[in-house]
């Protein structure tokens, strides 16, 4: 076996080719597939019909001009038909460089990305910094950590409503804003105020779950790693440096990841803290949502070639994000 | 394992960096009390912030006029639980709420038991089709709703599934499977593989092995699985509000919005609703808060 994986190296990945063994090993595993695909099952027919088929669906949707006036639908007992035509890939160009592109895709682009990069910045290094404190031996961590995590365990919305209360005009902020003699914002009406108000709840939001998961991950460091850096004579802040961050590494990549995914998808806080208003501090994400649901007639086409689009962007991303961790980790061996 | 990416690294401080002023050192993990003080200071403060908005709401929903939350000193003066009783008994606050509790129950355990097969199935078999599975749990997270929504709408309409529970516990499942699946392959990489082929030698087939042996060991994973599920679908309000079209059949969080209208905001009535769906939510996450950390993290920090 592993002569022919050497005698053919760029091939040795290929699982189909016929080479010695290939055959013995699957009868010998075959028990063992036939569990595993009974146990994936669910899941990949689950996502086979919900999301694989929609997303074609969506794909093919991008390539007409469907709206909510020629889609199939259903007025009281007869059933429409769908009138809608293909028209290829106008509707990216449209979005991309049509008329008034800056307007509708490229300022909200500016701003998306503005946006993730801020709020995972701010997620990732307040909840570090939350987790270096109560990984600390202090008394009373187990009741601040159970405080710290709270945000988490109310519903999305119910939070959202309690800031867009607190943020009003004369709601709980600017009192006390006003109090400290310091300027009061319009934050649900300027746009920048806006824009500052979505990242401080958002950033309020998600902070919880990091640190909870980089807490969990400073727990797994080995208090040896320490000790020997102690015995070393290195300062707190190179035992950051060197021991703490190093040993976060696998922790970090995972939640800085799922961070971006989930921070750029964000569709909950700005939704429910501006609804319809705010057209500035729109993400591409609502602002979809708002061309397909928020508006007569439903421009379905458009709004799912947005998905399409940002769920490029996404791949993209996170394919690059891989090889630049796989990078990283040969280079630091 | 971990230390011998880690050994390397450690070295740099000694090695690279000469040493120039002699360091006070501490038994580690403990601060000095100043230290100390800061890390109370900074932590109280922290608290404060994280706890706010929701003591906040608490107490807007005790003042009895929908526009008290303007003028949040006079409710002082005037609490009452009025708001509660309105919404409890005036209102089709239980209809909400037992379709929601519904929901999201089956959500949860249909959710958590099939992210736990296949969770397992990726982390101990090694089967062709094994790293697109991987690939696409993770590219399901990034799909945005937007894109979803319309075909998800037809589909479910074409099934005949509009309006009903278990479309969108389908759909809930979706979201929530992905995550806890990768989670959950996370922590069953934790349970020493030596389990599974003690299960075999004593007859278990994989199954047996997977039920009677690793799933109790994972209770902490699970315990954060159901508990996102749970609360993701609980607390939905894009897809529910959009596939649930008959008043009987909303969830809690589409009834909230129900209160607001364009002619007349029931901001107090509001409150006290969203106060009410928050208390499900925090008991159980009271229960699993023990098994946040090493759910979250027991997997991403070993592999």
């Amino acid at each position: 076996m592993a002569v022919a994986v050497q005698g053919a190296p760029s091939k040795g990945s290929r699982d189909r080719e016929p080479r010695p063994g290939l055959v013995e090993r699957f009868k010998r595993s075959y028990s063992k597939h036939w569990y595993a695909y009974v146990m994936i099952a669910p899941v990949v027919l689950v996502l086979g019909v919900l999301v694989l088929y929609p997303l074609i669906e969506g794909i093919w949707l991008t390539l007409t001009d469907a709206t909510s006036l020629n889609s199939a639908r259903q007025i009281g007992v007869n059933k429409v038909p769908a009138t809608y035509n293909f028209i290829g890939l106008h509707n990216y160009a449209d979005i991309l460089w049509g008329p008034g592109s800056y307007d509708r895709f490229w300022s909200h682009f500016v701003w998306t990305i503005a946006w993730t990069v801020l709020c995972v910045c701010l997620h990732y290094s307040l909840g570090l910094g939350l987790a270096l404190l109560l990984n600390q031996k202090l008394r009373g961590r187990g009741a601040y950590r159970l405080l710290l995590i709270l945000p988490w365990a109310v519903p999305t919305f119910v939070t959202v409503f309690s800031w867009r209360l607190m943020l009003s005009d004369g709601g709980a902020v600017n009192t006390v804003l006003g109090a400290l003699h310091l300027p009061e914002p319009g934050w649900l009406d300027d746009p920048l105020g806006q824009k500052a108000a979505a990242i401080l709840v958002n950033t309020w939001v998600g902070v919880p779950f990091m640190m909870i998961s980089l807490l969990g991950g400073l727990q797994s460091i080995p208090a040896e790693l320490y000790e020997a850096a102690e015995m070393d004579g290195a300062t707190a802040w190179q035992q950051f440096r060197h021991v703490t961050l190093p040993g976060l590494r696998t922790v970090s990549s995972t939640v800085v990841l799922l961070g971006v995914i989930w921070t750029f998808n964000q569709f909950a806080v700005i939704f429910l803290l501006f609804g319809n208003g705010a057209p500035d501090a729109q993400l591409l994400v609502t602002w979809a949502y708002r061309l397909g649901f928020g508006q007569q007639p439903r421009d379905y086409a458009q709004s799912a070639a947005y998905g399409v689009i940002l769920l490029s962007i996404l791949i993209v991303f996170t394919s690059f994000y891989r090889r630049w961790l796989a990078r990283n980790e040969q280079a630091n061996g | 394992m971990s230390t011998t990416t880690e050994r390397p690294t450690i070295t740099v401080p000694g090695s690279g960096i000469p040493k120039a002023r002699p360091v006070k050192t501490r038994r580690r993990g403990e601060p000095s009390p100043l230290g100390k003080a800061l890390s109370h200071g900074a932590l109280i403060l922290a608290s404060l912030i994280a706890l706010f908005p929701v003591l906040w709401i608490v107490f807007i929903s005790l003042g009895p006029d929908k526009t008290d939350y303007l003028h949040p000193g006079a409710i002082l003066d005037k609490m009452t639980t009025s708001n509660y009783s309105t919404v409890l008994f005036d209102t089709d606050f239980f209809t909400w709420f037992g379709n929601a509790a519904l929901v999201s129950g089956v959500t949860t355990v249909v959710g958590v038991l099939i992210a736990a097969t296949t969770g397992y199935a990726v982390s101990r078999m090694r089967f062709p089709g094994h790293r697109p599975l991987m690939w696409s749990l993770l590219v399901t997270q990034m799909f945005p709703i937007a894109v979803l929504i319309v075909p998800m709408y037809t589909i479910l309409s074409t099934l005949g599934l509009l309006d009903s529970y278990l479309g969108l516990i389908l759909v809930y499942s979706t979201t929530t499977v992905p995550y806890c699946a990768w989670l959950l392959k996370g922590y069953f990489d934790t349970i020493p593989v030596e389990i599974d082929e003690a299960g075999r030698v004593d007859g278990l087939n994989p199954f047996g092995t997977f039920w009677r042996l690793v799933l109790p060991l994972a209770r902490p994973g699970l315990a954060v699985a159901a508990f996102y599920s749970f609360l993701t679908a609980w607390a939905e309000v894009a897809f529910a509000s959009t596939f649930m079209l008959s008043s009987d059949k909303y969830t809690l969080a589409v009834g909230l919005q129900t209160f607001v209208s364009e002619h007349d905001a029931q901001w107090n009535l509001m409150a006290a609703t969203a106060v009410l769906i928050a208390i499900p939510s925090s008991l159980l996450f009271y229960l699993v808060q023990r098994h946040l950390v090493t759910g979250l993290t027991a997997g991403a920090s070993k592999s």
